[in-house]
């Protein structure tokens, strides 16, 4: 099966350990993201992206594959529709390294189906989630694209 | 040279761009494939690849021994922000108040 791959790159003026609390951290996944990551996050349990509002829609649903503090998280990826649905599912791999001062975050999406919508979604959708995630981090203002 | 310099350097060259367009067509290309149909020396190919991957514009992932490359969009969006959505902000805020103040006008006889 042939599939399409995102790589996603930021340099965030940061530590590795406030990149990784923002990305597990419902409370902050929120304020920049608009949506809440919810989970325990161990390897082999799930993961939920749910809207911040009162309504708590899910919008992705997923199992977390490799879950490394400060270093590489990694988990499956589908809409709530196709939950049940294995060969709906996309993976990210989020990676978390010190350069200098700075922090490279890269996200890396693949396993997409070329056929669905979710690759032109995820290319709408990493670019903005990236810089709000940045901003927030450097000047503690998310983008208000998120608010 | 700051980050926000790489990329504008980086853009303003057309067979840069032309490099980014085929990405964007196919993304994970490697650098042979890359050269398919360039009227351009690998050598070439080579040097604007590494600036724009300097630029963060490009990013890079190694499959066995093969060296994929990936359109990176990040930054361009940052210059969007930057560049476009700032001025672009002020021209929304004005039209919304024009047909506010038009639906008003309206609404008195």
């Amino acid at each position: 099966m042939s599939s399409e791959t995102f790589v996603y790159v930021t340099y965030i003026a940061t530590t590795p350990d406030r990149v990784w609390q923002a990305l597990i951290d419902g409370e902050l996944t929120r304020q920049y993201w608009g949506n809440e990551n919810v989970s325990d996050w161990q390897p082999g349990s799930k993961w939920e992206h749910v809207s911040g509002d009162e309504k708590r829609t899910v919008r992705v649903v997923g199992e977390v594959l490799e879950a490394v503090p400060n270093r590489r998280l990694v988990m499956t990826w589908a809409e709530p529709a196709n939950a049940a649905d294995r060969s709906a599912y996309s993976r990210v791999a989020m990676d978390i390294e010190p350069v200098g001062d700075m922090v490279r975050l890269t996200v890396t999406h693949d396993q997409l189906d070329p056929a669905s919508d979710m690759p032109r979604r995820i290319g709408n959708g990493w670019p903005r989630v990236l810089s709000s995630l940045k901003s927030f981090l450097e000047t503690g203002r998310p983008l208000n694209t998120w608010a | 040279m700051t980050q926000i310099d790489k990329v504008f350097k980086a853009l303003a060259d057309p067979s840069r761009r032309a490099l980014i367009d085929r990405l964007h067509a196919r993304n994970g290309q490697t650098l042979s494939e890359l050269c398919q149909g360039l009227e351009m020396a690998r050598q070439s190919v080579t040097q604007h690849l590494g600036l724009l991957e300097d630029a963060n514009l490009i990013s890079v992932k190694w499959k066995g021994r093969e060296k994929l490359h990936y359109f990176n969009p990040v930054p361009i969006h940052e210059i969007y922000r930057r560049w476009i959505q700032k001025f672009e902000q002020p021209r929304l805020d004005a039209l919304h108040d024009l047909k506010t103040k038009l639906e008003r006008e309206k609404k008195q006889p």
